[in-house]
């Protein structure tokens, strides 16, 4: 990416750039989220979007709830077998690229709920991008993975179709 | 009007003298143990007679290895009134043992028997004869264990991964 400044191509003020990376920086600025709040962590996850932490300074603040609207998954709260095929079932329609968030001990590896019901991390069934500990998480340790998941759109990117 | 337990008790006693087993008190609550074969006439007279209108909880116990027969059914009633005096609660119970795991459903006493009945179903095992839909209320509808029975293994995952991937294919058609 560079100033151009080539009076042949209409002189100064415009950037030339590849169509991956300009679309990745879209990206990155304009997360929709789709948050899957099953138990404590959802109330800081909302405190997140809320006025006091304000997500939208990150451009993630529209949390959609269709899965096809979104691109960011974030499950925060205990994952039980019964609701593990609702939460696969929601992440397979949110459409490509997309990035999932575990949020909290739960999601990430059970948490206290060492018993027959309850996933032992939800990475048994989806791909997981960010992991954020604690029980539950501070909004800034989730506004962090936010930032971390800008950080991998903008290194790794996604394809483009 | 207020209710006296001793009274509820020897009244219980003298009508169905051949139902009702021990009685005991501790810390003001009367647990009365009765045969599972008249719940329905016991529940019923207390309800009809001694108007304890609300069932405030069913559930049951696993004795394994502690007590036989294996099982016991908690009913937990709860009467109404102005006065502090006029509430009262009590607790009836009942023994299932392994060997014949069924009692009758209270549904049609207490129409909010029916979750909890439910809910015991699933955990316990106990068949509830008379239920209107006695089917699993917590774990998925294909899970065969039932998971508060003290033989059961509580870190035992296999069967709700079973029933998860179960769920996931049907899903997917």
């Amino acid at each position: 990416m560079g100033v151009n400044s080539n009076p042949v191509l209409g002189g100064e003020g415009f950037l030339t750039t590849s169509i991956e990376a300009f679309a990745n920086w879209g990206r990155k600025n304009s997360l929709w989220p789709m948050p899957f709040g099953t138990a404590c962590c959802a109330i800081e996850m909302m405190s997140v979007f809320a006025s006091r932490f304000d997500l939208s300074r990150f451009g993630a603040e529209v949390a959609r709830f269709s899965p096809r609207q979104a691109d960011l998954m974030i499950v925060s709260g205990t994952i039980t077998y019964k609701m593990a095929s609702v939460c696969r079932r929601i992440y397979d329609q949110m459409p490509e690229p997309k990035w999932v968030i575990a949020m909290g001990s739960c999601t990430c590896g059970g948490g206290p709920f060492d018993s027959y019901a309850v996933v032992q991390g939800i990475d048994e069934f989806l791909p997981v991008d960010v992991y954020v500990g604690g029980c539950p998480p501070r909004p800034e340790a989730l506004i962090d993975a936010v930032m971390k998941i800008q950080k991998k759109i903008e290194m790794e990117g996604a394809p483009i179709l | 009007m207020s209710l006296e337990i001793g009274s509820l008790v020897e009244s219980l006693q003298s009508r169905f003298s051949d139902t009702v087993g021990d009685v005991s008190e501790f810390r003001n609550e009367t647990t009365i143990y009765i045969k599972k074969e008249n719940v329905l006439n016991v529940l019923g007279y207390l309800k009809s007679e001694f108007d304890f209108t609300f069932l405030a909880e069913l559930t049951a116990v696993d004795l394994l290895e502690v007590k036989s027969p294996r099982y016991e059914v908690v009913y937990m009633l709860h009467r109404f009134g102005i006065d502090y005096e006029e509430n009262v609660r009590i607790r009836i119970k009942a023994q299932v043992s392994a060997q014949d795991m069924t009692i009758d459903s209270v549904t049609s006493i207490w129409r909010g028997a029916d979750w909890l009945e439910r809910e015991v179903y699933d955990m316990f095992g106990i068949v509830f004869l008379g239920h209107p839909d006695l089917r699993r209320i917590l774990m998925p509808e294909d899970y065969e264990p039932h998971p508060l029975r003290k033989d059961f293994d509580v870190r035992n995952r296999e069967a709700s991964k079973q029933s998860f991937e179960r769920a996931l294919k049907e899903g997917n058609d």
